[in-house]
């Protein structure tokens, strides 16, 4: 598989870091109730299709990149900075 | 289908062409008193241990595929109960113990072969770690062996022991553990649910779970409705996919696990033996081959295939370990979908739907599992109460801090 880094261009995924779905919101730390933060912290949807993920470009230019990636073929159709979708 | 050394000779002098299928490929009734989703290793065993423990028999194994398709045919066979957290301890040293009943219990040759698991450790802290480890497993009735660097030397002498940056100090031994021929665990539970008049129906696909007022009326599968108001979903790596037609979302993440076998060879490697300073393991079939493997790929996926990075690593710490194997060529490889826990250990529990029962999380220790999750799985079927064995295996474990986690890795799917 090869991840194109919107800043370095298509680059081997042993260059990048995993770190899971992206659009997960930490509920407000003293605020958020338990089980709001135990449905953060623990449930995903993990879909058998596109999905948009958190990768790391650890081996170049250590940006956190936002990726929409089909997880039954690998088939990458969207990569941006993780910034543009903060 | 019985077998024996006259039905062999009988079949072989008339061309092997009176062979009956050794399970119906029953067609599926309208309803059940319990419906199993699917007919992996552990839907199977719990099939038997249904009809077995409870005399339950109005009972439907439901297959997406063909019986043996999925990950029972997918892992690298090896069994063993070598766990460190009282959570564990009990429910992998009884799936061992019926490991060692299994070719009677069910009257098939499922080749259990107990030559022994080495974990090597490399470091001081290892060598502690793994004296914890041992210890812990004496204390719960387990067998368990701290070896020295010559005590393994005598067993393994081609390992390279000199290696400057993981040098093999020792090995904690479990002399019970070893491999079982995964195909026959699939066929032998098979055939015995079957003989005793469970239904296992193949290329049924459940597409639906229909609810009414809050309970499970029965799933509605590519072969029309079928009614149960007991449902057990032990489905691997689609258990997001199957809890979703539920209305419920898990704590899984879906990751590819890839394994290899390298060309058939003369007996080489008595045992199993994984490798302490990275994430390799390996152990040779009676065909020869050297069966092997690592860690995951580390990111979501359901394809069924792998990337080089991870193969790459897992030759580099066979290298490391045994550089005698890089003059073997690998034969194939390939990949399977892994329902990866959040804390590393698995769910056998009631969900918050009347008569919904989950079996899941098993990341990648599934297969030795295998008899003690059909028995725990079937136990919550039949009663609605969990079994002692796998009372620590809740789903709302989570949410409620109790999680158990033998790395200490964190809500990390990709890391346990």
């Amino acid at each position: 598989m090869r991840i194109p880094c919107p800043h370095c261009g298509e680059r081997d995924v042993g260059e990048f870091t995993y770190l899971g779905a992206a659009g997960l919101r930490r509920p407000d730390g003293l605020d958020a109730d338990p089980a709001a933060m135990a449905e953060y912290v623990y449930l995903r949807d993990n879909p058998a299709g596109p999905l948009a993920e958190l990768w790391y470009h650890a081996f170049g230019c250590r940006s956190w990149i936002t990726l929409t990636r089909d997880t039954r073929t690998h088939a990458i159709a969207a990569a941006e900075p993780a910034r543009s979708r903060a | 289908m019985r077998f024996s050394a006259l039905t062999l000779a009988a079949q072989a002098l008339r061309g092997n062409r009176g062979w009956s299928p050794t399970w119906r490929d029953a067609e599926p009734k309208r309803d059940y008193d319990i419906v199993v989703v699917v007919g992996g290793g552990h839907g199977l065993a719990t099939a038997w241990y249904l009809a077995r423990e409870f005399g339950l028999t109005n009972v439907a194994v439901l297959e997406r595929s063909v019986i043996g398709s999925g990950n029972v045919g997918r892992n690298t066979t090896i069994v063993r109960s070598n766990y460190l957290l009282p959570g564990n301890i009990p429910f992998y040293e009884r799936s061992m113990k019926l490991w060692e009943g299994l070719e009677q219990d069910i009257n098939y040759n499922a080749m259990v072969s107990q030559r022994g698991v080495l974990n090597l450790y490399h470091s001081d802290a290892q060598r502690d770690a793994y004296a914890r480890r041992g210890n812990a497993m004496r204390l719960h009735g387990v067998d368990a062996e701290l070896l020295d660097r010559e005590q393994v030397r005598a067993r393994l002498p081609f390992f390279d022991y000199a290696n400057a940056r993981f040098p093999i100090a020792g090995a904690l031994l479990q002399r019970r553990g070893g491999t079982v021929r995964h195909d026959a665990v699939a066929w032998g539970y098979a055939r015995a649910a079957s003989d005793r008049g469970i239904d296992i129906v193949q290329n049924c696909e459940v597409t639906g779970i229909r609810r009414e007022n809050g309970r499970v009326a029965g799933v509605e599968t590519s072969r029309g409705f079928i009614g149960a108001r007991t449902v057990g979903l032990a489905v691997a790596g689609a258990s997001s996919q199957l809890a979703a037609m539920a209305g419920m979302r898990l704590p899984l993440e879906s990751h590819v696990l890839q394994a290899f076998v390298s060309e058939g060879v003369k007996p080489l490697i008595d045992h199993v033996v994984t490798f302490g300073a990275g994430h390799f393991y390996v152990s040779q079939s009676d065909k020869g081959g050297l069966v092997f493997g690592g860690d995951i790929d580390g990111y979501n996926s359901y394809a069924q295939r792998g990337n080089l990075p991870v193969i790459e690593d897992v030759m580099e710490s066979a290298m490391a370990l045994w550089p005698a194997i890089g003059r073997l060529r690998v034969l194939r490889h390939w990949g399977g979908v892994m329902d990866m826990s959040m804390d590393g250990s698995p769910i056998i529990d009631r969900t918050p739907i009347d008569g919904l029962y989950l079996n899941a999380g098993w990341c990648y220790g599934g297969f030795k599992a295998t008899p003690a999750s059909g028995f725990c799985f079937a136990h919550l079927l039949a009663t609605g109460t969990p079994h002692p064995d796998a009372a620590a295996f809740r789903l709302d474990r989570f949410a409620a801090g109790r999680v158990i986690d033998e790395k200490g890795m964190g809500a990390q799917p990709n890391l346990h």
